[in-house]
């Protein structure tokens, strides 16, 4: 029986680049500010790295195919490095493999990198994917957006909830994320709105307003992982360590099966099972100290606050209203840096990114933002869209 | 000829218009700056087809009209009638008879270069009594900006099925003529008609080589005049079938409706839709002239049978003229037609290629939109992958038995309206599909009218094109949903 790899390996060190606009820099600037950040926090060299996991999503905005342009960026001469795309949880998946590589024993110190340059896209968004030969020929080229939405129809069937009801809610999540943003000197928005400013904003896909959409943002993050052992030996005292990262991935269930009722995402539920179990987490609701979710749009991290086991099934609506989540909500703060809504998505970065918020509010590092004792937090991505993606969800703790 | 031993003839029939009607007021307001003569055209609306719509997709809509529950396993032959094919040299019957699912047996064939395409093809068919045969006649002419063909032209097609049980109309005579009357004309490489002055397109044309056909065929059947209940004379000349008739000595109330206030002539379709139309009317034991007129003219005397009484199209063109929604936004229609290069934006550069390929392989599913039943589980699904999406079955899909959701009742379980995405006919309405057998996928949804979606809203489904590469100048199609009201 597998034992899971809670406690097995522990964050060395962990950078990340400024998110927004860049457009003076390109991928490998940015990857540069996150991989120097993470080393002098892991107080190693470069060739201490044994292993590099490199993730990145989108290829016509990125530098390319393979690992070579990232081991080129950052001068990696001859260890292994790997690409990894897995959609929007790329920047989770790249640290799943660096601490897999440790948890095995395979390597002692290893990288796990991210980073998207979004704005040489040359207009705001996501370049439109191919989904290969075959899906290309039937499968709607809807945006990500649209794919997003749909969630608020099949929620508010499923749960008798008005239009309007739903609307106040999600609004209610991006206007949380951007009074939280305000305090992120790293954030690429950092400015607060009002509620009447995203209720009355520009419709994207109904019912999503522009302020329930993420920012579009450059940037990068980095975490240098080893042994427990070995971070200690290195001079390190407080330690935060992997408690879990699962992965769970749609094979058609829900789009060609008429089961799921289209309310909730499945595959984000089946990865917090696991994690929980691999974590040891009985009680999220009571166990987490913050939560960083993928909040692309705003009924995404509505939803996922159901899928995460946090809010009861048709709870999450009253949990957002009654501020729960919000910081100082005596509840689960979630976004305590403002989340994908304020740092945008550059989507080979942010699970690292999410990461790098749990770490540093662990090691009492997040400055004004501070949180008080945090003990746990979670990370989550939802890649592709709730009916065909990818979901991840990791947690993370201090070593006793 | 009505005392032939073997009974052939027609024994179905339906047709389709787009949902989409221009108000002709809207075209003369755009151009009255520069072509004030237009206003006498101004009343009433035509038919326009969606930016997804064509020769292709409205011929399989006007089929399964006339089809109905019927199925297609007995059809011989496929004909398709057109002026306007989307392929020059891609049989494009063929891309029909793929989307109904005909016999890989049928024989397919194009009709085209002549307004009297849709007719001589019915023509041909009938007189050549081989089998069950469908013979389909889709057309959306073309029209410059300002010319009256822009007021005056429509979009439509029509379907016939053809055999011997339970025929609904008989030919029982029918003559031709062939003459170089060229009163207008689109040369290969152009994108509009030309066209010469209607007195004597009316004149020496219509009243002149019209009248003596329609008698040689009514000889030939040994009736008068006087026996004619319905005349369907296509063309887009105003009351030039009114002038036809009284000249014949037909009845004014016996000429068919033109479908000019409501749909526009269409081309090559528009006899056989109005002989489609004038068969929801028609009585038993009444006589239907049909005349194809382009270059000479074909004539076509039909007998209605005590059969016609026990078949109904599903909607017929009664009901597809009774789904219009209205529209006065003259660019809609324009850009539709690609007649101006609006900035799409970035979104709109993506590259749309179709690996001819894989559109072979699996043109088993998406040509006739069929789903895989699983014989182990009962499981519907489509796409058709290896193994069943089932969790508990995941058997081969060797064994699944194959399931058009063409005809399946379906509804809507999630969708937005998506403004972001690059769409010609913007917002993009996608979202889940639930078809009552199982079934469920996401697709677009098209036509929403004034009513909206909501999740439950009973849809169905219809042919229509993917994506346009005009970069390769290739049309995939694929079928999308529409609200069933319109």
């Amino acid at each position: 029986m597998a034992t899971g790899i809670k406690d097995k390996v522990a964050i060395l060190g962990m950078g990340c680049s400024q998110f927004g606009e860049r457009w003076n820099v390109g991928t490998n600037e940015l990857l540069a500010e996150a991989f120097e950040e993470a080393l002098a926090d892991a107080g190693i060299e470069r060739k201490q790295i044994e292993a590099a996991w490199y993730g990145s999503g989108l290829d016509p905005v990125n530098v390319g195919n393979s690992a070579i342009p990232a081991a080129m960026g950052l001068r990696l001469d001859l260890i292994p490095v790997s690409r990894v795309e897995n959609m929007c949880a790329t920047g989770t998946e790249a640290l799943r493999s660096a601490v897999y590589a440790v948890a095995s024993g395979a390597v002692d110190i290893a990288l796990a990198i991210g980073a998207e340059k979004l704005k040489d896209a040359g207009y705001g968004g996501l370049p439109t994917p191919y989904k290969g030969t075959f899906n290309d020929m039937w499968l709607p080229m809807g945006s990500a957006p649209a794919g997003f939405a749909q969630l608020a129809a099949g929620y508010r069937t499923k749960h008798g909830i008005s239009k309007e009801e739903l609307k106040r809610a999600i609004a209610h999540v991006s206007w949380k994320s951007h009074q939280n943003g305000v305090h992120s000197p790293k954030a690429h928005l950092r400015k607060a709105v009002t509620m009447d400013q995203i209720l009355n904003a520009p419709m994207i896909a109904e019912p999503l307003g522009l302020f329930d959409c993420c920012g579009v943002s450059d940037g990068a993050a980095a975490a240098i992982v080893t042994t427990p052992e070995i971070a200690r030996a290195l001079g390190k005292h407080d330690l935060v360590s992997v408690k879990a990262i699962q992965l769970a991935i749609a094979s058609g269930v829900e789009s060609s099966m008429s089961n799921w009722d289209g309310s909730h995402v499945r595959t984000t539920r089946a990865a917090a099972k696991r994690a929980y179990a691999e974590a040891g987490i009985t009680d999220p609701r009571k166990q987490l100290s913050l939560m960083e979710v993928h909040d692309c749009f705003s009924i995404t991290e509505l939803v996922t606050m159901e899928d995460l086991f946090v809010s009861e099934e048709g709870r999450a609506v009253h949990d957002v209203l009654d501020g729960f989540f919000d910081r100082g909500g005596n509840g689960v703060p979630c976004q305590v840096d403002g989340g994908l809504k304020c740092f945008g998505h550059p989507i080979g970065a942010s699970g690292l990114r999410m990461a790098y918020e749990v770490y540093s509010q662990l090691l009492g590092r997040a400055g004004e933002r501070q949180l008080a004792s945090p003990s746990m937090g979670l990370t989550h991505n939802l890649g592709g869209v709730p009916y065909l993606g990818v979901a991840a969800v990791s947690v993370f703790g201090l070593m006793g | 000829m009505s005392n032939q031993t073997h009974d052939y003839g027609i024994t179905g029939f339906g047709g389709y218009i787009p949902r989409l009607r221009m108000q002709r007021a809207a075209i003369v307001a755009t151009h009255q700056w520069m072509a004030p003569g237009l206003r006498s055209l101004g009343k009433g609306q035509r038919a326009f087809c969606s930016w997804d719509e064509d020769t292709i997709t409205m011929a399989v809509e006007a089929a399964r009209d006339a089809l109905g529950q019927r199925t297609t396993a007995e059809l011989q032959s496929l004909t398709l009638a057109s002026t306007r094919m989307p392929y020059a040299n891609v049989q494009n019957s063929s891309l029909v008879a793929a989307s109904l699912q005909l016999p890989a047996t049928a024989a397919t064939a194009d009709q085209g270069y002549s307004e009297r395409a849709g007719v001589a093809g019915l023509l041909a068919a009938l007189r050549s009594a081989a089998g069950p045969a469908l013979v389909v006649a889709s057309d959306h002419p073309p029209a410059k900006p300002a010319s009256t063909q822009e007021l005056t032209y429509g979009a439509g097609a029509a379907a016939f099925t053809l055999g011997s049980d339970k025929v609904l109309a008989r030919l029982v005579g029918h003559a031709s003529r062939n003459n170089t009357f060229v009163d207008h004309y689109r040369a290969e490489d152009q994108s509009f008609d030309y066209f010469w002055e209607e007195r004597w397109i009316r004149e020496e044309g219509y009243l002149k080589v019209v009248p003596q056909t329609v008698k040689a065929a009514l000889q030939q059947a040994g009736l008068t005049a006087a026996d004619v209940h319905h005349f369907v004379l296509a063309s887009s000349l105003k009351a030039v079938d009114q002038a036809v008739a009284k000249k014949l000595g037909i009845a004014p109330e016996a000429v068919a409706d033109a479908l000019d206030s409501t749909c526009g002539y269409a081309g090559a379709a528009h006899a056989p839709m109005m002989l489609a139309l004038a068969l929801e009317r028609a009585q038993p034991g009444q006589h239907i002239v049909v005349v194809g007129f382009s270059q000479g003219c074909d004539v076509l005397v039909l007998q209605v049978t005590d059969a016609l009484a026990d078949f109904k199209p599903v909607r017929g063109i009664s009901g597809a003229l009774a789904e219009a929604q209205p529209h006065d936004a003259y660019m809609r229609m324009l850009s539709y037609a690609g007649g101006i290069d609006l900035e799409w934006g970035m979104r709109a550069e993506k590259v749309i290629k179709t690996a001819l390929t894989d559109q072979y392989r699996s043109s088993h599913q998406l040509a006739g939109f069929v789903a895989g039943h699983c014989r182990a589980c009962g499981t519907v699904q489509f796409p058709q992958l290896t193994y069943c999406v089932n969790p508990a079955c995941n058997a081969p899909a060797a064994q699944f038995d194959p399931v058009s959701l063409r005809d399946v009742p379906a509804q809507v379980l999630t969708y937005t309206a998506d403004a972001l995405s690059y769409h010609p006919a913007p917002p993009l309405y996608v979202g889940f599909v639930q078809f009552d057998n199982g079934a469920r996928l996401l697709m677009e949804m098209v036509d929403v009218g004034a009513a909206g979606l909501d999740v439950g809203t009973p849809l169905r489904s219809v042919l229509r094109i993917k994506d346009l590469d005009k970069a390769r100048g290739h049309t995939r199609y694929f079928w999308k949903m529409t609200p069933l009201a319109a």
